[in-house]
């Protein structure tokens, strides 16, 4: 064949050097890849390619039947001497609707389908695992709840992940096409990707959203190992055994602590023990749902969502350009850690703890009504 | 050959009615496609500050605070008036259009030069509020320098006179043009060329009408700092609070009183002057938006002027007829859009409470 | 009324007298106001820019010939440069690609070139409403598409034509070159917008009512109104994107607290619907070419020309279907991803009613008639292709890899190139009087489908299998599609020369023919060919622009031929000739 041949003149050492990086078993594109797709890494991932696979066949059927009809007629009333057009309608309103209603039927299956798949791998379950992604042109950092970083992603099979995408300079886009999971990752707020491993291996991470000169080299890998033991001994840690909480009690201390306790007592600001997850009630009225995004909008700008009672104008001053917004992760993992000791200080387990720890100060302890909140940025 | 013929026959462009192009039928076609052709491009003017509305609506609606904390920044007084000014030339503007249905060619230059004027005023108060927030170093959000220590004039000009060198910059080209408008007026008068020396003059009046709202807008500034002095005194003065730089109250004669205590008077003015420090950084956002508003408010109105001053020439020229006025009508109803964008900028920038 | 003067006046030849020969020299063109000399000038203008970006393209798929970004010929042409340089030239020139070809040439393709020499003529006017602003919409073109070449000249620009921020902040490239660039270009689309609106509105020829008019102007009017309502939300943002980069206004700027979000629904605010200013009036010419070509009244007149309208507005509706990556919020997705499926459906109305028409019809297998044949063909894939990524979840998987990537050239090339080519084959003889080689022409448009097949259609495989788009080097695995890919560009490169040069060698050398070679029905065909500066010397006929069985061949003149001016020594034949 015409490609293999100039592989052959010119490129052999290029894609044998690329080969050999990987054992049979973590082939990029081993015996379970499709014709269309990589292979199927992740709950969702049987889902996608049904949908992709059934509206390529719906359109495949209608693609022939128009392209058919068309060359037949191009056949039989084509141009001859002597013959002329033949009279018929030019107009037939049954069939015009006919042909407008039916195809919108499917149309219909396809967007609820796509919907349904689309809204259960939007949202993680309680209690899975966090790992911030930070984008930066043009490479990828992952820090997991114990504050360890990799440049690689590792994942443990059949635990459902959540991760929080951040990014430091421009746009990017974390994709991985075995997991049929795409998110931008967008300065100035977190994005989430969900997403539950359900075959170890290794598989490609890109960025595919354009962000200059080197986008094309902001690839890594996603290492999906078949349990926390083995993660532990196979990944290469930038940082180890440094917890994030730890980090966050200290700068929490330096800025914070003049107007916010971790007792349950109140002072200038309110007590950040047990905010965590929590739904707070702003001065007028609405009501926020304390997370990444809250935490940090609240950081850089403090008037915009002031919690009732300290209002109407926060007395806080901005944080922008104080803290980084790795500085920000480090808060945020500490108020987990108060909220729930254990989180934001190791790897968490797959399943929830039953119960979160009593904090007496704050008498209503039930966990915040999950509700899809979405992104509270402008635009959405 | 009719074939010829036909060609030739067209060749004429003016044989059915003075002013009809020639791929009209008549003066009624005309007339309509160029009016549906105005509101059409009306329409695309109000899209296209609908970018900027929907960018304001986005940010107060996620922001509202750096909304508060800004508006206190811009002078009622000065913006009314300019409401004002502009809602009175929508009115002349109208009176020219009506003049311009009964063939008074007179009364069509009159209004338009009135109309004119009016715009030029805007400009001026315009230019007046421009530079007092640019010389206490409001800006847009990436060049945020806001400060109640002011910077002196650097130049001896702008310091005799008491202003902004700011003020004298914007006010460079409109000099210029003044005294080559006059000079072109009293060129065409002496080549005997009426209509062009009165068109000269026209415009030589309009750019007057820019230092005249200059003039008015900065008396009126140095009266407000006379009185905010006065009244430095009393707990809490009306958030009216662009006032004149402090350099006005240090080397204004009128003011010199007070420049005596010029570190006094500086604590009394952040009283009524937001500190710096409880400012959101991001109030900048909020002249960011200010400024592309205003900013593209301002060049409609220049290029309203530029358009007006056509009408105002046409006018000398005498081509309106009851039969043959719609460019009038069709600059009418720009002027009218554009005097229409300021009704919502006034009470969206100047009114927040 | 002499019937052979009649005859002759509208239907035959004017070679001495006509729009071309009116008047000589470069200022006659210059600054003409005929909206067919305008209507040259932007084709002169559009195909440049088609050759530029098209250059480009070449090379961009030279470079991606191996993965590694190792092709010699660009090291040759950029120098020995290391693997970052070479990342660098591949950005630029994928970007001046897209913005080039969307905003010089696809938008103002067909409106402006081909619609301003055949709208006022199929409405029996004289010309556009405002001659002057057409001229000046021109002239606004130039200007905009010189600013697009400053850029390239001034550190290139390597934003992508989408100019997303905050990268578009950041780069050191001609960004503001370029934006500026854009928004003359997009003054250019709105003039030729509101002359079109108001032509069509207030000079269609007496008793020509809006059901009566060919679905050419249906979809030109349909594209008007997107031109001049979307066109001026692109203008503000991309004069709020130079304030950005010039002042630091911070509100897409998230150093400042700006939303890079927010640029993304501003820009698609007007970008989504200029798909659509694409794609509609190639929708129209096809509607004409398979009509008259086939001989046949166009089957459900009024819901193509509905479909129009409905695709015009519903095309405003749905911008966020290219953010459902974006965090956007999850219900805001949800909306857009349902309306978005409901503009899948007027567009298959319209191929549907095209394959009605060809049933019973007479086609005639000529070069026009070849391209709107493999218009249905691509646009079928492009549409087809549509539906995976209006459906949420597959969408997630191929948003931004090369599955968009060949969605949209189906759509821009496979749509659009093609009808604006076939366009021209057919007004070409309209309006130079000169016959092309009608095979070599098929030779060209078989080139162009199967080059461009070749070219976009491995592109779907790399897209599903993950290959993400933008990347100057890419994993082995995809090799063999992009070789493909590659190599189907320079055929596709081939057939558009091909073309360009059988058009051009027919201006000169091509068989001359009198007013109605094709046996259509509406009233430019009225006209001698060329046609004269006026555009008709006697009124045009109302006539039912479907109507083919009033429309006759003569001998005599070697055209066609209303029925009651048929040389009255002759026996009216229904049979069209075979060329």
């Amino acid at each position: 064949m015409f490609p293999q041949i100039l592989n052959f003149l010119g490129q052999a050492d290029y894609v044998n050097k690329y080969v050999n990086q990987f054992s049979a078993e973590d082939g990029f594109r081993s015996k379970e890849t499709s014709y269309w797709f990589p292979e199927q890494a992740s709950s969702m991932a049987k889902n996608v390619d049904f949908l992709y696979m059934a509206i390529f066949w719906v359109s495949t059927v209608f693609f022939l039947v128009i392209v058919g009809v068309m060359c037949y007629f191009v056949i039989k009333y084509r141009r001859r001497p002597g013959i002329g057009p033949q009279p018929s309608s030019s107009h037939n309103t049954t069939i015009e609707i006919l042909w407008s209603v039916l195809p919108s039927i499917i149309l219909v299956w396809f967007f609820y389908q796509g919907a349904w798949d689309y809204l259960d791998s939007k949202f993680a379950p309680e209690g899975a695992e966090e790992i911030v992604v930070t984008g930066k042109k043009w490479d990828w950092t992952f820090t997991y709840p114990d504050g360890d970083q990799s440049s690689e992603l590792h994942l443990v099979l059949d635990r459902p992940t959540k991760l929080i995408l951040r990014s430091e300079d421009v746009l990017h886009s974390f994709f991985v096409p075995a997991f049929r999971q795409k998110m931008d990752v967008v300065p100035g707020r977190y994005t989430y990707y969900y997403v539950k491993p359900i075959k170890d291996g290794i598989f490609r991470v890109f960025c595919t959203e354009y962000c200059g000169d080197n986008h094309s080299g902001m690839k890594t890998w996603c290492h999906v190992h078949k349990s926390d033991a083995v993660r532990k001994e196979k990944t290469q840690w930038i940082i180890k055994d440094h917890k994030a909480w730890e980090n966050g009690e200290r700068l929490f201390k330096l800025n914070c602590a003049g107007c916010h306790n971790v007792n349950g007592v109140a002072a200038t600001g309110p007590a950040l023990n047990t905010i965590w997850g929590m739904e707070e009630t702003l001065i007028d009225g609405t009501k926020v749902k304390v997370d990444e995004n809250y935490i940090s909008e609240s950081i850089k700008y403090p008037n915009a969502k002031v919690v009732s009672g300290y209002g109407p104008v926060s007395k806080m001053q901005t944080f922008e350009g104080k803290l980084s917004n790795q500085d920000i992760d480090f808060v945020i993992a500490y108020l987990k850690h108060l909220k729930q000791p254990g989180s934001g200080d190791e790897l968490k387990a797959a399943a929830p703890s039953a119960e979160t720890p009593a904090a007496p100060a704050e008498p209503k302890q039930e966990p915040a009504a999950e509700q899809p909140a979405p992104s509270p940025g402008a635009g959405g | 050959m009719a074939v010829a013929d036909t060609a030739h026959h067209h060749d004429h462009h003016h044989d059915h009615g003075e002013f009809i192009a020639h791929h009209f039928d008549n003066a009624e076609q005309q007339f309509d496609s160029g009016k549906l052709g105005i509101w059409i491009f009306l329409v695309t003017e109000v899209l296209f500050f609908s970018g900027l509305f929907v960018a304001y609506t986005l940010w107060r609606y996620h922001h509202p605070e750096i909304f508060q904390q800004a508006h206190v920044f811009l002078d009622k007084v000065l913006g009314g008036i300019n409401t004002v000014v502009l809602l009175f030339s929508s009115l002349t503007m109208a009176l020219a259009v009506r003049c311009s249905q009964m063939s008074n060619n007179r009364g069509t230059a009159f209004y338009t030069l009135i109309t004119m004027v009016c715009a030029a005023i805007f400009l001026g108060v315009k230019a007046i509020e421009y530079s007092h927030k640019w010389d206490q170093g409001i800006l847009v959000r990436s060049l945020w320098a806001y400060t109640t220590d002011h910077q002196e004039a650097q130049w001896t000009l702008s310091k005799q006179l008491g202003i902004s060198d700011w003020l004298v910059a914007l006010s460079i080209i409109p000099a210029i043009l003044l005294v080559a408008f006059i000079a072109l007026s009293i060129i065409a008068r002496l080549v005997a060329n009426p209509i062009l020396s009165k068109f000269f003059a026209g415009l030589a009046i309009t750019v007057g009408g820019y230092f005249l709202g200059a003039v008015g807008g900065h008396i009126y500034m140095l009266n407000y700092e006379a009185q905010s002095a006065a009244n430095s005194g009393h707990a809490q003065v009306a958030p009216l609070v662009l006032h004149a730089d402090d350099k006005v109250a240090t080397d204004h004669p009128t003011a010199a009183a007070h420049g005596v205590d010029h570190h006094h008077a500086g604590e009394h003015h952040d009283s009524h002057h937001p500190d710096p420090k409880s400012l959101d950084r991001d109030v900048g956002i909020f002249f960011s938006i200010y400024y592309c508003m205003t900013g593209l408010h301002a060049v409609h109105i220049l290029g309203g002027i530029g358009f007006l001053s056509w009408i105002f020439y046409r006018s000398l020229k005498g081509h309106w007829r009851s039969d043959y006025f719609g460019p009038v009508e069709y600059v009418g109803l720009y002027w009218h859009l554009v005097d229409l964008i300021w009704i919502y900028l006034f009470p969206m920038l100047y009114l927040i409470d | 009324m002499a019937t052979a003067e009649v005859r002759h006046e509208l239907f035959g030849h004017a070679e001495q007298k006509n729009y071309l020969t009116h008047s000589k020299g470069a200022l006659s063109w210059l600054l003409t106001l005929d909206h067919k000399r305008i209507g040259i000038m932007y084709l002169i203008g559009v195909s440049a820019a088609l050759i530029v970006a098209g250059i480009f393209a070449l090379m961009l798929r030279t470079h991606l010939f191996y993965g590694d970004s190792s092709f010699l010929a660009l090291k040759w042409l950029f120098g020995e440069a290391s693997q970052y340089n070479s990342n660098k030239v591949y950005n630029q020139m994928f970007t001046l690609h897209g913005a080039i070809m969307v905003f010089s040439f696809i938008i103002p393709s067909v409106p402006a070139a081909l619609g301003n020499m055949v709208l006022p003529m199929m409405l029996g006017a004289k010309d556009v409403a405002f001659p002057r602003m057409n001229l000046a919409s021109f002239y606004l073109w130039v200007f905009g598409t010189g600013f697009l070449i400053v850029a390239l000249m001034r550190g290139g620009l390597d934003t992508g034509w989408t100019f997303y921020t905050p990268y578009s902040i950041e780069t050191d490239t001609g960004v503001v070159y370029a934006t500026f660039g854009a928004f003359i270009l997009g003054f250019s689309s709105i003039f030729t917008g509101i002359n079109f609106l108001v032509t069509v509105n207030t000079m269609r020829a007496p008793g020509m009512g809006w059901f009566k008019m060919p679905l050419f102007l249906w979809a030109l009017y349909s594209t008007a109104i997107i031109q001049v309502l979307a066109t001026p939300v692109l203008g503000i943002t991309l004069l709020l994107l130079i304030a950005e980069r010039m002042l630091g206004i911070g509100i897409f700027d998230p150093r400042y607290g700006g939303d890079p979000v927010l640029f993304q629904h501003f820009f698609w605010f007007y970008s989504h619907p200029a798909v659509y200013i694409m794609i509609l009036p190639a929708m129209g010419v096809i509607s004409e070419l398979i009509s008259v070509h086939a001989q046949k009244r166009l089957f459900g007149y009024s819901f193509i020309a509905f479909s129009s309208v409905a695709i015009a507005l519903l095309g405003f509706l749905v911008w966020g279907h290219h953010m459902f990556t974006s965090g956007q919020s999850v219900v805001v997705t949800l909306i857009f991803s349902a309306i978005t499926f409901s503009v899948a459906i007027p567009s298959a109305v319209k191929v549907f009613n095209w394959l009605a028409t060809l049933y019973k019809g007479s086609i005639a297998l000529n070069t026009p008639m070849c391209y709107a044949l493999s218009f249905i063909f691509l646009f079928g894939i492009g549409g087809l292709t549509g539906l995976f990524l209006a459906t949420l979840s597959t969408d997630i998987h191929l948003h931004d890899t090369y599955f968009v990537v060949a969605h949209f050239h189906f759509v821009m090339v496979g749509g659009t190139l093609t009808a604006f080519l076939g366009g021209m084959f057919h007004w070409w003889p309209k309006f130079f009087g000169r016959m092309y080689n009608d095979f070599l022409g098929r030779v060209g448009c078989f080139l162009v489908f199967a080059g461009f097949n070749l070219t976009f259609f491995p592109q779907f495989v790399m897209g599903a299998r993950g290959m993400p788009r933008r990347y100057a080097s890419y994993d082995p695995e995809f090799q063999v599609f992009h070789q493909w890919s590659t190599v189907g560009a320079f055929v596709l490169g081939i057939g558009i020369v091909l073309s360009f040069v059988v058009l051009l060698h027919a201006v000169w050398f091509g068989r001359k023919v009198a007013g109605n070679p094709w046996g259509a029905a509406s009233l430019e065909w009225q006209s001698s060919s060329p046609p004269s500066f006026h555009n008709f010397d006697h009124k045009p006929i109302l006539h039912d622009p479907y109507d083919f069985d009033s429309i006759v061949y003569d001998k005599g003149l070697d055209t066609y031929v209303l029925r009651e001016f048929m040389d009255p020594n002759q026996v009216p034949e229904r049979v069209p000739v075979t060329h």
